[in-house]
């Protein structure tokens, strides 16, 4: 699966079908600090990510 | 996961309240919210005419579209700061939403560039008057937004702060014990003086992550891109760490800062004239610009007059 990710922005990709929760352990992520996105889509922790998806992993967390 | 309301797929789970809410339920949960917040905190009334300050992100686009959305007439005013390339980015999508969003509910956009009013982006100005670029970036946004308020006579000035903000503020004064801060940590901060306009944060029931879903669900086209100022900043500090907790104890962002609010509540009726006598007693007239402050000149003019001569 390809996964964008921003603050900073850069692309990586992981060998799927994972869980979104999963994603978020692997990449060592709070998940209270993350969205996932497929296409228009927000998706829950308990959803399925297929290894052929791309996935947008958005920080929600702003402020100076 | 299914949305606990009704039979769809949810969008987005909510450890802290224990449910899930698919699209439409969170758009109903979230508005909702809001409008506790603004009557819970007597924050304004249909008839009052609010000014939003929007920057472009997440929360000050949602805080404009909930309130327009609720039927309230919200006006908004956008400072342009400046900023090499972050600046045009925000004030695009503050003016694309403007157009698509607001001009259709008759609602209005002023915007203030700092390059004009103050010779100098934020960035240069900062370094004109060595201080830190958020702290420039914070005085000048607190003076224009309460003087474009008080100047064209809204009721209420409403912010975007979450209750991320808050929480993430209310530890940082704790850890310091800024006690005068404390006391002014509120939802609503009354117009104590001639020249201070109300402040009130009708976000401050929502987390963040709630707010970012909401405009994800409902379109609404925000800049992602954080701010390059803001790199290193303490408040990312404190919310990571109050993150960190809320994911061992779901729940703890919000029993932190609304047990907080309680506690101020309880001394409400005297706290409340306290700080407003305080207020009274402390602000006078800025000799520059009237705006009212505790020195004879007000920070802003102080800034800006170094500003324009920074041997002094």
């Amino acid at each position: 699966m390809k996964i964008h990710l921003s603050h900073p922005t850069r692309d990586m990709e992981l060998q799927g079908p994972k869980r979104v929760a999963d994603i978020f352990k692997e990449l060592q992520l709070i998940p209270e600090a993350f969205l996932v996105i497929r296409g228009q889509d927000l998706m829950t922790e308990d959803e399925i990510v297929a290894d052929g998806d791309s996935i947008e992993v958005r920080p929600v967390i702003s402020g100076g | 996961m299914r949305c606990r309301k009704c039979p769809k797929r949810a969008v987005l789970g909510m450890p802290r309240h224990n449910t899930a809410f698919c699209g439409p339920c969170l758009t109903e949960f979230v508005r909702t919210q809001v409008q506790r917040a603004i009557k819970s905190q007597a924050m304004f009334a249909p008839e009052d005419q609010i000014l939003v300050a929007v920057s472009g992100g997440k929360d000050s686009l949602t805080l404009w579209e909930i309130l327009l959305k609720l039927g309230y007439r919200a006006d908004a005013l956008y400072v342009d700061l400046g900023i090499s390339g972050y600046s045009e980015r925000s004030r695009e999508k503050v003016e694309r939403f403007t157009r698509d969003v607001a001009e259709s509910c008759g609602a209005k956009l002023t915007i203030h560039t700092v390059k004009e009013d103050a010779g100098a982006g934020i960035k240069e100005l900062a370094n004109l008057v060595k201080r830190p670029t958020c702290s420039t970036c914070g005085t000048i946004k607190r003076y224009q937004f309460n003087r474009v308020a008080w100047e064209n006579k809204y009721d209420v000035m409403a912010t975007g702060h979450n209750l991320d903000d808050e929480a993430a503020r209310l530890l940082g004064n704790v850890l310091q014990w800024q006690e005068e801060y404390l006391q002014k940590q509120s939802p609503t901060l009354p117009a104590s003086v001639a020249g201070f306009s109300k402040k009130v944060k009708p976000l401050y029931r929502m987390t963040e992550r709630e707010i970012a879903a909401y405009a994800i669900v409902n379109r609404i086209d925000y800049l992602v891109e954080e701010c390059p100022m803001a790199k290193g900043a303490k408040m990312l500090v404190y919310k990571d760490a109050l993150n960190r907790l809320e994911a061992e104890s779901p729940g703890t962002k919000q029993r932190f800062y609304w047990g907080f609010l309680e506690k101020q509540k309880k001394a409400a009726a005297s706290s409340s004239i306290a700080m407003a006598h305080l207020d009274q007693t402390t602000l006078q007239p800025c000799d520059t610009c009237s705006q009212p402050t505790t020195a004879g000149t007000c920070s802003f003019c102080r800034m800006m007059a170094r500003a324009k001569n920074p041997t002094r």
